[in-house]
């Protein structure tokens, strides 16, 4: 456990030192741009007097590395300002609209590993068979195109041709769910709902598949890629040889070495991810940080902007840590470091 | 260069990624003979002829002033093309020396480009540019921009992994004993080692660079209009669904047609170079 305790520590530090690099770099970009935002905020017919007191209050006039310094220092008592937008704290806002974001994220990205994996796995077993053709070319096709055009397209089959799937929003207004995770799926049964779970289920399913749809074919891309590599080592071979069923090769001894390299890039394509949900978000009219995000980004709104990318980014490197956790943890050789001499 | 262009001619599906590509940019090259209606480019209005379905001589039907989509498809192929020119033509050279550099040399140099590397990278490359947009004003010129700013770092990690493998190599250790100069080194001895990764790399990317385009100015936040573009023209249309289908639909497939295109292409070279190499 030490190898794993020490690899957490260090990682946190590195994440730290990111996510302070990222507040500085979106509060350069924030602050360098021409234009007062305490002009675009309270419009053109406020008076001069107004623009200087939103001025002082947003500490405009203080040198740069004084309003970073100030930015910071809120920023540790939990603190992000206030929206010019919404005229609520950030971190008010920010908590009302992610879970519903975040919920999108993880379930797509859950499809995109329960999905792109075992496409990944069935390619490379019948490698240069009409399977592994097919779904290489599909794959190819679900990362060639923008997260929204598969929202629209998925939209249009499935919920207006064949109706199936609702067209927009959370859950259907019959249910009242109070709000204790901000998770639909996990607040519906903590409410003891099951059928309010069926509908919140029913209601994602579409959106988060439009947004998994370019991480499952990327995962299944990978993933054939290095099993086709690792279906070449001798000990593959040696496993043919012994006569052991082709299933049990490709599930035992491919595909377990091919999931390492794998996952560091879903880690990865988790990043994508949350960006493409802000146009999944747009066509499904989910009510997530996007409309939030983009309504804050066209106003110039300088707290809420600095606010979203950083807990964007915050929850980028958390899940990433995770996920690294998660490949140590898999890998034999820092799994048992601390018991070699 | 024969022989790679003989196996991408040979390959079905690469050779379908040549064909895609290539009607792609006739189309926007010569949009000006092709287009059936030229000025619909701009801000014209038919509206005797608004909100058509598919039909002649409107073969991708009309939008709701009148203007043919198939014309503003070629025109916006025009736009999508020239800023993945620029955007690689910029991102790649700062990628390329900062992961030289940074593979190549010891210490806080090394430490420092690729901590910074590390604060693009764990920003999602959409939020990025969509803030840069947001914060600056949605012109081509700062479209370009914010997406060279949140694409230099991933180059920056490919050669800095080819360097640090490079380095190591016998052909290096030879150069510096020769006491060569490290420009010369990182310039003409490791960089045409370098250059395989970053070729299908830059296929692909072409692609990826219309796509990420065409989502910024989904959300508005991209070229603006009477400029056509495939991601606003989505947007746009994305409103009058289901029974107006063919103003996102069409834009839709033209996006998923380039990027397609492109990426059998740099598939089928790294295909190609990987085993080269």
């Amino acid at each position: 456990m030490i190898a794993l305790t020490r690899l957490i520590a260090k990682r946190l530090a590195t994440a730290s030192l990111v996510l302070i690099g990222v507040s500085m770099l979106i509060f350069a970009i924030a602050r360098v741009i021409p234009g007062d935002p305490a002009r675009i905020a309270l419009g053109p017919n406020a008076t001069n007097e107004q623009v200087a007191k939103l001025r002082t209050e947003l500490r405009l006039d203080d040198s740069l590395p004084a309003q970073y310094a100030h930015f910071v220092s809120e920023l540790l008592q939990g603190n992000l300002g206030v929206s010019l937008y919404t005229n609520r704290p950030v971190t008010t806002d920010i908590a009302q609209f992610l879970p519903a974001t975040l919920e999108l994220v993880f379930v797509a990205g859950a499809l995109m590993v329960l999905i792109g994996l075992p496409l990944g796995m069935l390619s490379a077993r019948f490698e240069g068979k009409w399977a592994d053709n097919l779904i290489r070319i599909v794959s190819l096709l679900g990362v060639s195109a923008p997260s929204f055009v598969w929202a629209v397209i998925l939209m249009l089959l499935f919920a207006f041709y064949l109706p199936l799937f609702p067209i927009a929003g959370r859950i259907s207004e019959q249910y009242a769910i109070d709000p204790v995770t901000g998770f639909l799926l996990i607040d519906t049964l903590l409410a003891g709902k099951p059928w309010a779970w069926l509908d919140a289920a029913w209601h994602i399913a579409l959106p988060a598949f439009a947004l998994a749809l370019s991480g499952i074919g990327q995962a299944a891309r990978l993933t054939r890629a290095n099993m086709v590599e690792t279906y070449n080592t001798p000990y593959i071979e040696m496993a043919r040889s012994y006569g052991f069923s082709e299933g049990r090769i490709a599930r035992r001894y491919a595909f377990k070495p091919s999931l390492i390299p794998s996952l560091t890039i879903i880690g990865l394509d988790f990043a994508a991810m949350l960006g493409n949900a802000f146009l999944v978000e747009a066509v499904f009219a989910w009510p997530g940080l996007s409309r939030y995000g983009v309504a804050v980004i066209l106003r110039k709104d300088l707290n809420a902007i600095l606010g979203t990318v950083l807990v964007i980014s915050a929850t980028f490197l958390i899940v990433n840590i995770l996920v690294d956790l998660l490949i140590a943890w898999l890998n034999p050789r820092i799994r048992h470091a601390e018991q070699q001499p | 260069m024969k022989r790679i262009v003989a196996i991408l001619l040979l390959n079905p599906l690469s050779l379908l990624g040549l064909v895609l590509v290539s009607a792609v940019v006739c189309g926007a090259v010569f949009a000006d003979w092709i287009a059936p209606f030229p000025e619909h480019r701009g801000a014209v209005v038919d509206f005797s002829n608004f909100n058509q379905p598919p039909n002649w001589p409107y073969i991708m039907g009309t939008d709701l002033v009148g203007r043919d989509i198939f014309s503003r498809i070629l025109y916006a192929y025009r736009i999508s093309l020239l800023l993945g020119v620029v955007v690689l033509v910029i991102a790649v050279p700062i990628g390329v020396i900062s992961g030289l550099a940074a593979g190549y040399l010891k210490g806080w140099p090394s430490f420092v480009i690729m901590r910074i590397t590390d604060v693009f990278l764990s920003i999602p490359p959409l939020v990025l540019a969509m803030s840069m947009m947001g914060l600056l004003e949605p012109t081509l010129i700062n479209g370009m921009l914010a997406v060279t700013a949140m694409w230099w770092p991933w180059y920056t990690r490919l050669v800095y992994n080819v360097t640090r493998a490079e380095k190591q190599e016998g052909y290096v250790l030879a150069a510096e004993t020769l006491g060569a100069s490290t420009p010369h080194i990182l310039f003409r001895e490791i960089l045409p080692n370098c250059l395989p990764p970053i070729l299908t790399k830059m296929t692909l990317d072409f692609g990826f660079v219309i796509l990420i385009a065409s989502s910024l100015s989904f959300l508005g936040l991209g070229v603006q209009p009477p400029t056509p573009d495939l991601g606003s023209m989505v947007a746009d249309g994305a409103k009058y669904l289901p029974d107006s289908w063919w103003l996102t639909v069409f834009p839709g497939l033209a996006i998923l047609v380039a990027v397609f295109g492109f990426n059998l292409i740099g598939d089928a070279l790294r295909d190609i170079l990987g085993a080269e190499s």
